[in-house]
Order: C-alpha cells, then sequence, then structure tokens
C-alpha cells in the first residue's frame, strides 16, 4: 500500500487561505483542491449543497480519461481542462499530482479563471510537496493504538 | 491512496470492485447504498452506458464511524467489467488501498474471472503495486444460481494468497457487508503496521 497523505492542521489553513484569495481573485464560487487519485484536500467558496466528494472523484476520472487520451496521441498529459454550460463553467487544472478545480458563473470569465489559476498553481505544487515530503514522527497516528476491537466497532 | 487531515480529522481511503462483466460489482454498491442511513453515506454516482452497463465507473463515499476521533470514510469504486474498457480500468486502480475481486459463481463464466483476475494483476503491476500485498478479498457471487460451481473449487482456481473468501449474493445482499468488512479491515489494519 502507498504510504498515507498526512495533512497538518496548519497546512490545511494554509491552502485554505490560497484557495480563498483565489476564489476572491477570480470571482469563482467555489474552489478546490483534490488529489489525481480523486481525493478532495480542501474547499473554499459557496459549497452550500455542492456534494463536493462526488465533484472531486468525477473531476479525477475527468482528468484520468483525458490523460489516458493524451499518452495515445504521444502527449504527456493535457494540463488544463473546461467545461462552459449555460450559466455554471468548471475550470480544472493540473498542478503535479493536484488538480485545482474552479467553478464559476457568469459574474466571471475562463480568461481570468485561467490567469488566476495558473499564478496560484506554482505555490500550492510547493506547498504540496512540503507536505508530501515532510517527516511527520511527531504527529500521533490515529491507527498507532488500534486494536482489532476498535475496527470490529465500525460495523457494529 | 490513504488520506489523513488532522484539521478536518477524517481518512479517506479507497476501495476497488473488480471482478468480469455482469458479475455484480455494481449490485454490490447498490445494495450499500441501498441499506445505509443516507447520512453515512453520499450519493451513488453511475457513470453507464444506456443499457445500465457500467461505462467509466460507479462512486460512492461511505462514512463508517469514528476511530480515535477520526471520521474513517471509505470511496468505493467498481470498474467497468467489460473486456474492452481495460483503459478505463486501470485508471480507476490508481491510489487505491484495497480490491474486492466479484466472481461470478456460474459454471460458463469460469473462464471470465480468470481471464479478470489475470487482468486485476496485470493492471495492478502497472500502477506500481503487488496484488500479493494489498489488502484483499475474494467474493464469490451469485450463490442462489443453479449453475453453479461448488465454493471450494472456485476458491481453488481463484484464491491467491488465503485471502477471506466470502460468498454472497449481492442481489439480495447476503454477504455484501461482510465482504466489504473483510476488506475494510485489512486496510486499516495496514494502516496501523504504518
Amino acid at each position: 500500500m502507498a504510504e498515507p497523505i498526512l495533512l497538518r492542521e496548519q497546512q490545511y489553513h494554509q491552502i485554505k487561505a490560497v484557495l480563498a484569495r483565489l476564489r476572491m481573485d477570480a470571482s469563482a464560487k467555489v474552489v478546490f483542491l483534490v488529489d489525481k487519485d480523486g481525493q478532495e484536500i480542501a474547499s473554499q467558496g459557496e459549497v452550500g449543497n455542492l456534494d463536493t466528494t462526488s465533484l472531486a472523484s468525477l473531476a479525477a476520472g475527468n482528468v484520468a480519461a483525458t490523460g489516458g487520451m493524451a499518452a495515445l496521441i504521444g502527449e504527456k498529459e493535457f494540463p488544463t481542462l473546461s467545461h462552459e454550460g449555460e450559466k455554471e463553467s468548471i475550470h480544472i487544472s493540473v498542478v503535479g499530482r493536484l488538480l485545482l478545480v474552479v467553478v464559476f458563473d457568469e459574474r466571471s470569465s475562463l480568461g481570468l479563471v485561467k490567469l488566476r489559476s495558473k499564478q496560484v498553481s506554482h505555490q500550492l505544487a510547493k506547498m504540496f510537496e512540503e507536505i508530501t515530503s515532510a517527516d511527520y514522527d511527531d504527529l500521533d497516528s490515529p491507527f498507532a493504538g488500534i486494536t482489532d476491537e476498535d475496527i470490529d466497532s465500525l460495523f457494529s | 491512496m490513504t488520506f489523513i487531515n488532522y484539521a478536518s480529522r477524517e481518512i479517506n481511503c479507497k476501495i476497488v470492485y473488480y471482478g468480469p462483466g455482469l458479475c455484480g460489482k455494481t449490485t454490490n454498491l447498490q445494495y450499500i447504498f441501498d441499506s445505509t442511513a443516507p447520512q453515512a453515506r453520499g450519493k451513488l454516482i453511475s457513470l453507464a452506458t444506456e443499457t445500465d452497463r457500467t461505462l467509466f465507473f460507479d462512486f460512492m463515499p461511505l462514512e463508517l464511524g469514528t476511530v480515535r476521533g477520526f471520521k474513517t470514510r471509505f470511496h468505493l469504486y467498481t470498474v467497468p467489467g467489460q473486456v474492452f474498457y481495460d483503459a478505463s480500468r486501470k485508471l480507476i486502480l490508481k491510489g487505491v488501498d484495497g480490491v474486492v475481486f466479484v466472481a461470478d459463481s456460474q459454471e460458463e463464466r469460469m473462464d471470465a474471472n480468470i481471464e479478470s483476475l489475470y487482468n486485476l494483476e496485470e493492471n495492478l503491476q502497472s500502477q506500481g503495486y503487488d496484488l500479493m500485498k494489498i489488502p484483499y478479498v475474494l467474493q464469490l457471487n451469485k450463490r442462489d444460481l443453479g449453475n453453479i460451481v461448488p465454493a471450494e473449487d472456485l476458491a481453488a482456481e481463484l484464491q491467491k494468497k488465503g485471502e477471506p473468501v466470502i460468498e454472497a449474493v449481492a442481489s439480495t445482499g447476503q454477504g455484501v457487508f461482510d465482504t466489504l468488512k473483510a476488506v475494510a479491515k485489512q486496510v486499516l489494519t495496514e494502516l496501523r503496521k504504518g
């Protein structure tokens, strides 16, 4: 099994702050960061009833599928994807092993979202690099002292 | 890949249901969805063809409860079973924490089971995983049908490494939660090992 991704509270809030600024600069409705495997890392904005877990999974599936197509025609990947609807649109940019997903409406434009997303991509990539390469020996694993009974109790 | 968020105190793991076409992978998820309280699960997303065959994947997040103050959430995925969707199957295995192989117990599906299992091993390898090391459960589905292979013979043919073998009838729910529990337990046990 691959090493889990561990996200500290402080790192989480740093990421949220970057997403909040992007949301404001891009006049977006919702901004969220997703791992390429489909795990939502953080979100910011008018989440309301939006099912961000499903959206994260589908965004990752979307990028994976277009990445597969890219490989078939000899491209490494397609670094950005845009889906424009009548009122709501989605822009996805690939940032290393992360996906930056921006949901926006007529209050913004694709050009602005693209520009602002690109501006924060480097910062987010660097932050995530630090997250995955850091030492976590000081963190108490929630599993360290877990017993078989603890696990069984999840199913009772 | 497991994701542990210390801020929201959440643990997310990914389980993939694999197996030949029409073996009952989606039926497993549908049963879990139907028999779980709405507050414990998200939507069941099915990317299917007009004839209800899985085109890309089914997805459902399921919250099992709390371990040491951390909410434990499993993301359940199925793959499309039909042979020609192999590229999609590879993609869905990315970041997997545990696999359920759903075998179709009917005699005429024996070859399809073997082919799919071989395909699973190959696709796991292409993503850098080893079936012999990953949390894994074998489910023998459709035990209610008439023309089935005896469970011992199926297990003898398909069991890879002493993994739990669970007889099931996914359409009625028999064995469905036992299967999920068996794989989830292995995933959590792996995490405990660190």
